[in-house]
C-alpha cells in the first residue's frame, strides 16, 4: 500500500514536470504560429506514447521478476541520479534555475523567425516542433510508467497518476494562457530525482538478490536516506559555492 | 550513417546523460551486490553506500565543471533524461 501511493506520487511528479516543459513549447509555438498544426503534433506525440506504453509494459511483464527487477533498478538509479545531480547543482547555484518565462520567449522568437512551410493546409514547423517537444518530455514519463508499473504490477496506477498530472497540467495551463512559471520545478525535480533513486537502489538490490531488512517497508528507509544523502550534499556545495565567491577567498 | 549516429546518440544522451561514471559505477555496485548475495552475504549495505559516493563525486565534477552539464534546451531538442 505504502509503495503504490509513493509510486503514485513519483509518477505524478515526474509527469507533472515534464508536462509543464512540454507545455511551453506546445503554447509557444501554438500561439506564435498555427494552433491546428500544433495540436497534431501533440495528438501524433501522444499516440505515439500511448503506443510506447502498450508494447512494453505487458512484454516486461514476461520477464522474470528479479531480472526486471535488476534491469528496472539500474535504470532508474541511472535516471534518477541524473534528475538528482542537476537539481542539487541548481539548488547550490553552480547551474541557473529553470525559467518558463525564458523558455517560452525563447521558443516564441525561434517560432516566429523560422521560414513558413504550409503544405497539404499543415504548417510543418508547428507540427514538428510540438511532435517532437511533447514526444521527448514525454518519453521519459512513458519509461518511468512502464517500469514503475512492470515492477510493481501496478501498471494502471502509474497511467493514472501520469495521465492526471498531464490533465492537471493542461487545465491550469489553459486557465492561466500562459507557462506556468510558477510551479516549483527545481523542487519537484528534486522530488523525483530522491523517488527514482531510492526506487533504484531498492529494486536494484531486491534484483542482485539482496533480501532487505524489514522487507518491503525497508522503501522509506531508503527514501529518507537519499533524501538526507541530497540535502547533505546540496548544504555542503551551496557553503562550497558560498565561500568561492567571497571576495577575500580569490585573494587568498 | 549519420542517422544511426544521430540514434545511437539520441539513446546514449537520454539513458546515460552527462556523466557516464555514474552508470559505470551503478553497474560496478550492481555487479558486486550479485557476487557478494550469490556467496551466502546479504549485502544490502553495498548500493546505498555506492550511491552516496557516486552522488557525491558525480555533483562535484558538475560543479567544477557546470558546463558539463545539460544547460536550458532548445524547445523540443532536449534528449537527456533528467528532466532538465
Amino acid at each position: 500500500m505504502t509503495s503504490t501511493v509513493i509510486l503514485f506520487l513519483a509518477v505524478f511528479a515526474a509527469s507533472a514536470v515534464e508536462a509543464v516543459e512540454a507545455l511551453t513549447i506546445v503554447l509557444a509555438v501554438g500561439v506564435t504560429r498555427a494552433w491546428r498544426s500544433t495540436l497534431w503534433g501533440v495528438a501524433a506525440a501522444t499516440l505515439v506514447l500511448a503506443a510506447v506504453v502498450a508494447a512494453l509494459g505487458p512484454a516486461l511483464k514476461t520477464i522474470p521478476i528479479d531480472t526486471l527487477r535488476l534491469v528496472v533498478g539500474a535504470l532508474l538509479l541511472v535516471f534518477g541520479m541524473q534528475w538528482l545531480r542537476k537539481a542539487i547543482l541548481r539548488a547550490s547555484g553552480y547551474v541557473g534555475l529553470h525559467d518558463e518565462e525564458a523558455a517560452f520567449e525563447r521558443s516564441r522568437a525561434q517560432a516566429s523567425a523560422a521560414g513558413e512551410e504550409r503544405r497539404a493546409g499543415m504548417d510543418w514547423y508547428s507540427f514538428t516542433v510540438a511532435f517532437k517537444g511533447v514526444l521527448l518530455e514525454g518519453l521519459e514519463v512513458a519509461f518511468i510508467v512502464v517500469t514503475f508499473g512492470a515492477t510493481e504490477g501496478h501498471l494502471g496506477v502509474a497511467i493514472v497518476a501520469a495521465a492526471a498530472a498531464a490533465a492537471l497540467v493542461v487545465v491550469v495551463g489553459v486557465a492561466v494562457r500562459g507557462p506556468l512559471a510558477r510551479v516549483p520545478e527545481n523542487t519537484l525535480k528534486y522530488a523525483v530525482g530522491v523517488l527514482l533513486t531510492s526506487f533504484g537502489t531498492f529494486w536494484g538490490a531486491e534484483g542482485a538478490g539482496v533480501e532487505w531488512p524489514g522487507a518491503d517497508a525497508a522503501i522509506l528507509g531508503v527514501v529518507g536516506l537519499v533524501a538526507l544523502l541530497s540535502l547533505t550534499v546540496t548544504w555542503l556545495f551551496r557553503r562550497r559555492r558560498a565561500h568561492a565567491l567571497r571576495p577575500s577567498a580569490g585573494a587568498a | 550513417m549519420r542517422y544511426i549516429r544521430g540514434f545511437g546518440r539520441f539513446w546514449w544522451d537520454f539513458i546515460i546523460g552527462d556523466d557516464w561514471r555514474v552508470a559505470a559505477g551503478i553497474a560496478l555496485a550492481l555487479a558486486l551486490t550479485k557476487l557478494l548475495t550469490s556467496n551466502g552475504t546479504n549485502a544490502w549495505w553495498l548500493l546505498p553506500a555506492a550511491v552516496a559516493v557516486l552522488l557525491v563525486a558525480t555533483v562535484r565534477r558538475g560543479a567544477r565543471d557546470p558546463l558539463t552539464t545539460t544547460q536550458e534546451p532548445t524547445p523540443g531538442s532536449e534528449t537527456s533524461g533528467d528532466g532538465a
